[in-house]
């Protein structure tokens, strides 16, 4: 399609191997801010944002997945093969393909280029990471290989906007030629190379680096010794559990002071709100719906930001291709992939990520295991819950001389229990429904880079406004409804139990609770279970709210914790802690499993065994800590 | 496939294949050939992405890391750019002692 028959603005897309920068080039061109971060597969579906180029025109620009080949071997390399091909329905293949290389591996990045060569399609090489190249000792006649290739070749540096003006330019100067053009043929020429045709490439480009690269560098010392460390059979693996624990741990350490800010806020606007408004329905909405509810939700942020921060730069150093190294074969024991483990990761933060980044994992079965066990990973929704209830019934006891707090070492179980259980739950379903030899692991270990201080920052940003927009939207709505499901009708005459016993969520909650007596809950855990699978963190507002509405005056001071520690048994709590090691899906997990696996069917069976293994889990072990204490 | 491990093409004599060197050796790929290895994948796949990751006749390997337990999957450093992969693969690269 030419850019004068129409008038859709002229589209380019970002092709080029796995972690070369592209989602930087496309933040840099677009001024987005998409998820960038140091291991090949961050991006899994394609992206698109516009820029205007200095002659004024405005261009369409798609960030795709990056792969080696078009051959396309997971779903995700697949988005990219269609892309450029033009397979989508209603979509031509782009007008100009910007191929981003890594200056730093050449050899490597050139044979896509000269695999992208053999469509047809007007191509601008983009030589991205001049910088790392020319620190490790490259020289690199970016004019020789322009010649050589025949395509115009831009050195950038995408993470500092570098070079991305005269690419501009270049893009301007081949949309002006493709106009020229009457007519760019609409459909590429391309079909599976075979291994020769690969050979073909790779003897094409040692033909283009003998003449354009006087010296290919030396890799990274850095990387090599921190690696001799970390790699270690031994050692690398103590590292990574070490990471790991300290990361629960932090959790909990960490977050403590700005919580109990938090907490001091939130009951200082309770107090003030309710020294303020007159006795009655709007003081009570206030207070003990809004305040108390989304306010308990509120309090969790320090934790969550925690948890993202030590996600954050373990994504952006690099360790996390090299812990997918260290466990393959520990995974494999039950089934999985080495890859499996950064979408487990992902998971810690939220489910939805972490099944989609199982888009890298080529086999289908393989992917399948890993998708039906990430939300076995305890999701930083579940964080509030798990908390709450630890400082309802752990006691605040230091051990190891005051290295761990025993809040933490509780909390670092649930996790703990949560991927025992995932594993075991991955070995069922490799042994029974998804039975075969696992894909072979090829995987790039990107050099080491430091992380950006300001980028982790703009991404801790990014999640508390995520977060708070979620309380103030989203929960906030729930609170409002649960607060009138808590409040009306009101008591009759001569009531002598709380009001809330006789409103619509107390009858919700004596209907449940039945079903949930089996397993040690009260009808004010059941009233919380049912908007928790709207969004989990509800869970806590709602029991906010119901206790802030049972207190009867004098009590309402203390904090929820107090109030549950007063009113639950221990065998009660432990209970619900189980029940959110499996917690039932959230419905943002389910569809997004729904997309994933194009069909009901899994997300259904994902909800029926989590609730199984929840229910299961809970009458366990409401009946034997009821026997022991 | 065929469990016939001994390939006719690009294998110099008393070869070997890149699954068994040990951490730190060095050695230069002269051949890729899938035969003699187990894989869930379509035949000729395994090959050209061997090919597709830099390895391919001519690349020059070194050995650099073992994980646990088995001394394996290794890490590998391919020219420029070092790689993961499981022993068990990388049989279906030959080998020669690096010059
Ligand atoms: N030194 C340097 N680092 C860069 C440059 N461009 C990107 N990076 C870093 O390279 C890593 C990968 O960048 P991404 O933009 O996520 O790479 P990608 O090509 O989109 O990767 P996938 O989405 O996985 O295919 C990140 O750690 C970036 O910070 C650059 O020009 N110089
Ligand atoms: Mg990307």
């Amino acid at each position: 399609m030419s850019v004068l028959d129409s008038a859709l603005p002229p589209r380019i897309a970002l092709v080029g191997n796995p972690n070369c920068g592209k989602t930087a080039l496309f933040n840099a061109l677009t001024g987005s801010r998409q998820k960038v971060a140091n291991y090949p597969g961050v991006t899994v579906e394609r992206k698109i944002g516009h820029f205007v180029s200095p002659l004024g025109r405005r261009v369409q620009v798609i960030d795709l997945p990056g792969t080696y080949s078009l051959r396309a071997r997971s779903p995700d390399e697949e988005v990219t093969r269609d892309v450029v091909l033009g397979r989508f329905s209603h979509e031509d293949s782009p007008d100009l393909l910007v191929c981003v290389a890594d200056a730093t591996n050449l050899r490597l990045n050139l044979r896509l280029v000269v695999e992208m060569k053999r469509l047809g399609r007007p191509i601008i090489l983009a030589l991205n990471m001049m910088d790392a190249a020319e620190k490790r000792g490259c020289r690199i006649d970016a004019a020789a290989l322009s010649a050589a290739l025949g395509v115009p070749v831009v050195p950038t540096v995408a993470i500092r906007r570098g070079g991305v003006q005269p690419l501009l330019e270049q893009i301007d100067g081949a949309m002006a030629m493709a106009t020229d053009a009457a007519e760019t043929p609409a459909s590429c020429g391309w079909s599976e190379p075979s291994s020769r045709d690969l050979r073909a490439y790779h003897q094409e480009v040692e033909g283009l680096l003998a003449g354009c690269v006087a010296d290919a560098g030396l890799p990274p010392l850095a990387t090599r010794r921190v690696d001799a460390v970390l790699l270690h059979p031994v050692f690398g693996l103590a590292f990574l559990f070490l990471v790991l624990f300290l990361m629960f741990q932090a959790v909990f350490a960490w977050a403590e002071a700005p919580m109990n800010l938090i907490d001091g806020a939130v009951s200082g606007l309770k107090d003030w709100v309710a020294a303020t408004l007159p006795d009655g329905a709007l003081r009570s909405l206030l207070t003990d719906g809004i305040i108390a509810g989304v306010g308990s939700v509120v309090i969790f942020l320090p934790q969550i930001l925690v948890l993202f921060f030590f996600i954050l730069v373990l994504e952006a150093t690099g360790y996390l291709a090299r812990a997918a190294f260290l466990l393959d074969r520990l995974m494999g024991g039950v089934g999985l992939h080495g890859r499996a483990f950064i979408p487990l990761l992902s998971s810690f933060a939220c489910a939805v990520p972490g099944v989609m980044a199982a888009r890298t994992i080529e086999n289908r079965a393989d992917r399948l295991a890993t998708i039906m066990i990430a939300p076995l990973m305890t999701c930083s929704a579940r964080l509030p819950v798990y908390t709450l209830l630890i400082a309802a019934f752990v006691p605040d006891r230091p051990l190891l001389g005051g290295l761990v707090g025993l809040p933490g070492l509780v909390m670092f179980a649930l996790y703990a229990a949560g991927i025992l259980s995932a594993l075991a739950v991955a070995f069922v379903l490799k042994k029974t429904v998804f039975k075969g030899e696992r894909e072979p692991l090829l995987m790039e270990l990107p050099a080491y880079r430091l992380p950006n201080p300001r980028d982790i920052a703009l991404g801790l940003f990014e999640r508390a406004k995520v977060f708070l927009a979620r309380a103030g939207t989203t929960i906030f709505a729930l609170m409002i409804v649960m607060w009138f499901l808590a409040s009306f009708p009101g008591a009759p005459e001569g009531a002598t139990e709380p009001a809330i016993q006789y409103s619509i969520a107390g009858m919700i909650g004596h209907a449940l609770e039945p079903l949930l007596a089996p397993i040690g809950f009260t009808w004010q855990i059941a009233v919380a279970l049912v908007p928790g699978i709207a969004a989990r963190e509800v869970a806590v507002g709602v029991l906010g709210t119901i206790y802030a509405l049972s207190d009867s005056g004098d009590a309402l001071q203390s904090s929820l914790a107090g109030a549950l520690a007063a009113s639950w048994s221990l065998p009660t709590a432990l209970s619900l802690l189980a029940w959110y090691v499996f917690a039932p899906q959230c419905v943002a997990t389910l569809s997004v499993v729904k997309r994933e696996t194009n069909g009901w069917f899994w997300p259904v069976v994902m909800f029926v065994y989590m609730i199984t293994l929840a229910y299961g889990a809970s009458f366990i072990t409401y009946r034997v800590a009821s026997a022991l204490l | 496939m065929n469990g016939h491990p001994t390939p006719e093409t690009g294998q110099s004599p008393g070869g070997r294949h890149l699954g068994e060197l040990k951490k730190g050796e060095r050695a230069r790929v002269t051949g890729v050939d899938e035969r003699g290895v187990v894989t869930t994948l379509p035949e000729g796949e395994l090959e050209r992405r061997m090919i597709e990751m830099g390895l391919v006749e001519g690349s020059h390997v070194e050995v650099l890391h073992e994980a646990f337990p088995g001394r394996d999957p290794i890490a590998i450093r391919v020219n420029e750019h070092t790689l993961a992969l499981r022993r068990a693969e990388a049989r279906a690269v030959l080998v020669a002692p690096a010059a």
